[in-house]
């Protein structure tokens, strides 16, 4: 067993976790941030994204130890009370149905106006590669980032 | 067609926002993965790494010295008590069932196929434990060919051979209709196998406290799975509780009765704790039930002027290893849409249902209307080639008129209302239909080594499953009506209980847009209760698209009888007749005199005091519906795609899509056109990039998401939708919306890529339309079947 500490949510834990722990099952069901699902094993849908130190990352494809001493964000505690502009903007563009990829969407998303506070459509979609949806068809997703650029915050 | 529709209402038809976002975007949410109860151990299946092969052997004693493990079992220690899964469509009197055991005992028949289970304290120990049990297989030959699983000599599946069922359906002389036909094509068609990935994994928690088991499952179909536990399983009904709280997606992949859920109930009474288990993705890819699978063989007659004299449809079906819950009868849904929206004089169909070793397959949006309409949606447009028409001006002129609804089909359906003039102007217009064949003609002129092409699909389709009458004469072993219930609160409030179980369908939304217009309550005061048979006893759950056109008017019965007891006690209130009564926006009052009135708000809290209400009356204005439809529900649309096909790499980009669709009259539009949307994406996926592919091994080699291509935002288009509305003859004048957008897209994108190539020889394009297909064939320029 390591030694960790990891801030998730503006919350410090220490937890002893075993090597191999993946950083999404640290989450899930050490910290209880159930929040952010599990939607594939190799990485490809996204689903399980989450901030470390202000980047998005698969947290299936992290382990625990490597999230030793940094700062986690889940979708649990992107905003500090209310929505932020994206969150908002998924609701008001109907940009979920089932909703199971919407906590990784938004977090890449949110990680997508921070590098490139304007993007185009297209750049939108490339900058979403990483996390798929099935309920959609991505396009109001795309919508939904376009008018939270708009609002000019991506926070 | 004329339907009588309620009056214009306030709620129907605006674009409220869902009232499921908010835990949705916060990450407050309830997944059954989620689930952690005092003491809950967890399991993790030993499974077939064969297609095909006896089970020698299976030992245990190695996982349960693992440190961790509570428990582990194979199929011959569960053998007294597993039963055999159901299959609730035994589709002729003559099919073939054969014994599905959750868990194999002797003979495992599909690669993933559960052989063993391992209980332990956490998930990694019972993962880890997996490894250490020890099974000796003998391996038989695959079976992986529908086409020649059928042949003498062919492995067998199983004892009784290859062949589950045969089913007919023909409707006039066919022989008549061929014989001197001016044009006669025949095509053979490929739905390749799909796999649905719903993007939450399948998960169960079974937790047993005395004689009563409650499931905590992923499914679309809470009430049906109860069902089932007590009648095929002997646990007494009373005793079950299924519970389905979020469940993320489901697409037809969770209306199942699951080895998985069947055998977590059964373990979770051997080790006396609540048991759960939640599936990898690569795990749910090999044991989630499968989609489509057919070779379809379409021939159609015509006179020299394009008009359709007959049609004849053969399919070979693959139902996988075993039948599940409805798998014999997908096709059956596609065999009375092959005619889609055109007259003729003459229809036969014929599909066999035939084994093989692999995942069984069953309903998969859309589920045998997608086949249908795809076959004959391409067949269209090669006939339209053939008798060198435009493919929409063929269509026109053997489509069914506006005036003429409603029409009876061919297949005996009555199809309620529908205007393909309409929605096919409107389509043609969005998408500049003149503008882009005279691009498309310059392309070809100058050489363009970047070809456009046009695809239509004007289609149609039957869904809101179903009614309970058709479905009996279908076989089917259930009814297909819904359930709802009003509990009006003291303070005025409601609760609308249904049965159908949603899973992103937003019908907590719409279902308080319905219930505000039926009671005048304000929309924020109503809140929608479902997917738990101890608060929704009763229902048919979702799928099929059934959830409005069923069980909405449901909810619209239920409201009636709320307002009639309502009446009686506002009536008493007001020292007034019942009859003199008028109900409006929530208030009745007394005709002709508007200042007596009394709001369903001040009769609920008058009806819970229970202090002055009329001899005889209840104090209560709660009520319960079932509704059962007299009729299928019928959308249809015109969808165009136009594509940009490289001739020299085969990439295909999607240009441009419009889809104009007619689902009736429109509770929610923002819904609607969500569901039109991920509709059309899915759609566009069996096109260009779905493929779930077995090696000669019978191995699924597309088991991850790396390997099976779900796409991603880059590789769909934008999409522009738009509608035209024939309201259907309910109350509500509504039709299904959910699989219309999947049924529609398929042919037109791949009508789209065959459009493009035409110059070059290509007639057809096996699915998925993939840069190295397209590429093949346009190499051979022989009809690409590469």
């Amino acid at each position: 067993m390591t030694h960790i500490t990891v801030t998730v949510d503006g919350v410090k834990y220490a937890d002893q976790v075993e090597p191999r722990l993946l950083l999404v099952h640290y989450l899930r069901e050490t910290v209880g941030k159930t929040g952010t699902p599990i939607g594939c094993d190799t990485s490809n849908c996204g689903a399980c994204t989450v901030l470390m130190d202000g980047v998005s990352v698969k947290s299936c494809a992290v382990l625990a130890v490597q999230a030793d001493g940094s700062d986690i964000t889940t979708i649990e505690g992107l905003s500090n009370g209310g929505l932020t502009p994206l969150q908002r903007a998924f609701h008001e563009e109907h940009a979920l149905q089932c909703g199971y990829c919407t906590p990784g969407m938004i977090i890449a998303a949110t990680d997508l106006l921070r590098d490139n506070p304007h993007p185009t459509d297209e750049e939108i979609r490339d900058g979403l590669e990483g996390n798929l949806c099935r309920c959609t068809g991505y396009e109001n997703i795309v919508r939904a980032v376009r008018r939270a650029a708009q609002a000019g915050v991506s926070e | 067609m004329t339907a009588t529709v309620d009056a214009p209402a306030a709620e129907v038809g605006r674009a409220r926002l869902r009232k499921e976002d908010a835990k949705l975007i916060t990450g407050q949410t309830n997944w059954t993965d989620n689930i952690r109860l005092p003491g809950m151990l967890h399991m993790a299946f030993v499974r077939s790494p064969f297609a095909h092969a006896k089970i020698t052997r299976v030992d245990l004693s190695g996982a349960l010295a693992q440190p961790g493990v509570i428990a582990a079992f194979s199929g011959a220690d569960l053998a007294a008590e597993q039963g055999s899964l159901p299959c609730a469509w035994p589709v002729t009197p003559d099919i073939v069932i054969p014994p599905h055991p959750p868990m194999a005992v002797d003979e495992v028949r599909y690669v993933g196929e559960a052989v063993a289970v391992v209980v332990a304290r956490d998930r990694y120990a019972a993962a880890d434990a997996v490894a250490h049990v020890d099974v000796d297989y003998d391996p038989l030959p695959p079976v992986l060919d529908i086409r020649t699983a059928l042949d003498e000599g062919s492995p067998k599946v199983h004892e009784a051979g290859n062949k589950s069922y045969e089913w007919v359906f023909a409707n006039g002389d066919t022989d008549a209709a061929f014989r001197d036909a001016p044009v006669v094509l025949e095509r053979k068609y490929r739905q390749q196998r799909l796999i649905p990935c719903a993007m939450e994994p399948r998960s169960v928690v079974a937790q047993w406290v005395g004689e009563q088991v409650t499931l905590w499952s992923a499914t679309q179909i809470p009430h049906v799975l109860r069902f089932a536990l007590a009648a095929f399983f002997g646990i007494p009904e009373q005793d079950v509780r299924v519970i389905a709280p979020d469940v993320g997606g489901g697409f037809g992949s969770k209306l199942q009765v699951t080895a998985e859920e069947v055998l977590a109930v059964l373990v979770g009474r051997r080790v006396g704790k609540p048991v759960k288990w939640t599936e990898s993705r690569s795990e749910g890819n090999m044991t989630v039930h499968h989609g489509r699978d057919q070779w379809q063989t379409i021939r159609i007659a015509a006179d020299a002027d394009g008009r359709i004299r007959g049609l004849e449809v053969d399919l070979l079906a693959d139902m996988g290893a075993y039948l599940m819950l409805v798998t014999p009868g997908i096709p059956l849904l596609g065999a009375f849409m092959f005619p889609a929206i055109y007259k003729m004089d003459a229809y036969s169909f014929k599909c066999t249902g035939v084994f093989t070793t692999k995942m069984p397959t069953d309903a998969y949006r859309g589920a045998g209307r997608p086949e249908a309409t795809y076959a004959i949606e391409r067949i269209m447009d090669e006939l339209a080639v053939e008798l060198g028409v435009d493919p929409l001006e063929l269509r026109a002129r053997n489509w069914i008129r506006h005036e003429e609804f409603p029409f009876t089909t061919i297949c005996g359906l009555t199809y309620d209302s529908g205007n393909y003039e309409a929605a096919t102007a409107r389509a043609k217009e969005i998408f500049d239909y003149d503008g882009l064949r005279r691009e498309q003609a310059e392309r070809a002129a100058r050489g363009d080594k970047v070809r456009l092409g046009i695809g239509i699909s004007t289609f149609t389709e039957m869904c809101g499953l179903a009614p309970s009458r058709v479905l009996g004469s279908l076989s089917y072993g259930a009814g297909g009506w819904e359930h709802a219930s009003i509990r009006m609160l003291p303070t005025g409030k409601v609760e609308v209980v249904t049965g159908s179980s949603a899973h992103g369908q937003g019908h907590e939304t719409a279902w308080s847009q319905i219930v505000s217009d039926q009671l005048g309550i304000p929309f924020e005061d109503i809140r929608v209760l479902h997917g738990d048979t101890q608060i929704s006893p009763k229902g048919m759950d979702t799928y099929g698209s059934r959830s409005l056109a069923v069980g909405g008017l449901a909810l619209v019965q239920a409201c009636d009888k709320v307002v009639a007891k309502a009446k009686v006690i506002a009536a008493a209130m007001l020292e007034a007749s019942a009859d003199d009564l008028e109900f409006s926006a929530g208030k009745f009052s007394v005709r002709g005199d508007p200042e007596a009135s009394k709001s369903m708000q001040e009769i609920a809290l008058a009806t819970f005091a229970a202090h002055a209400l009329p001899d005889g009356v209840e104090p209560s204005l709660d009520s319960d519906a079932t509704y059962d439809p007299d009729n299928f529900s019928f959308p249809h649309g015109t969808h165009l795609c136009a594509t940009e096909v490289d001739t020299e790499t085969g990439f295909v980009q999607i240009r441009s899509y419009v889809a104009v669709d007619d689902v009736g009259v429109v509770v929610n539009p923002l819904i609607v056109e969500g569901q039109v949307h991920g509709g059309i994406a899915q759609g566009v996926a069996q096109a260009l990039y779905e493929d779930g592919v077995y090696d000669d091994d019978g191995n699924l080699v597309t088991a991850t998401l790396a390997d099976y291509l779900v796409p991603a935002a880059p590789d769909l288009p934008s999409y522009q939708t738009s509608r035209t509305e024939s309201p259907a003859g309910n109350r509500l004048g509504v039709k299904g919306v959910g699989e219309a957008g999947t049924i529609a897209s398929t042919p037109a994108v791949v009508n789209a890529v065959v459009d493009a190539l035409r110059p070059f020889g290509v007639h057809d394009i096996t699915m998925p339309c993939s840069p190295e297909r397209v590429w093949r064939a346009l190499q051979s320029g022989n009809g690409g079947q590469a």
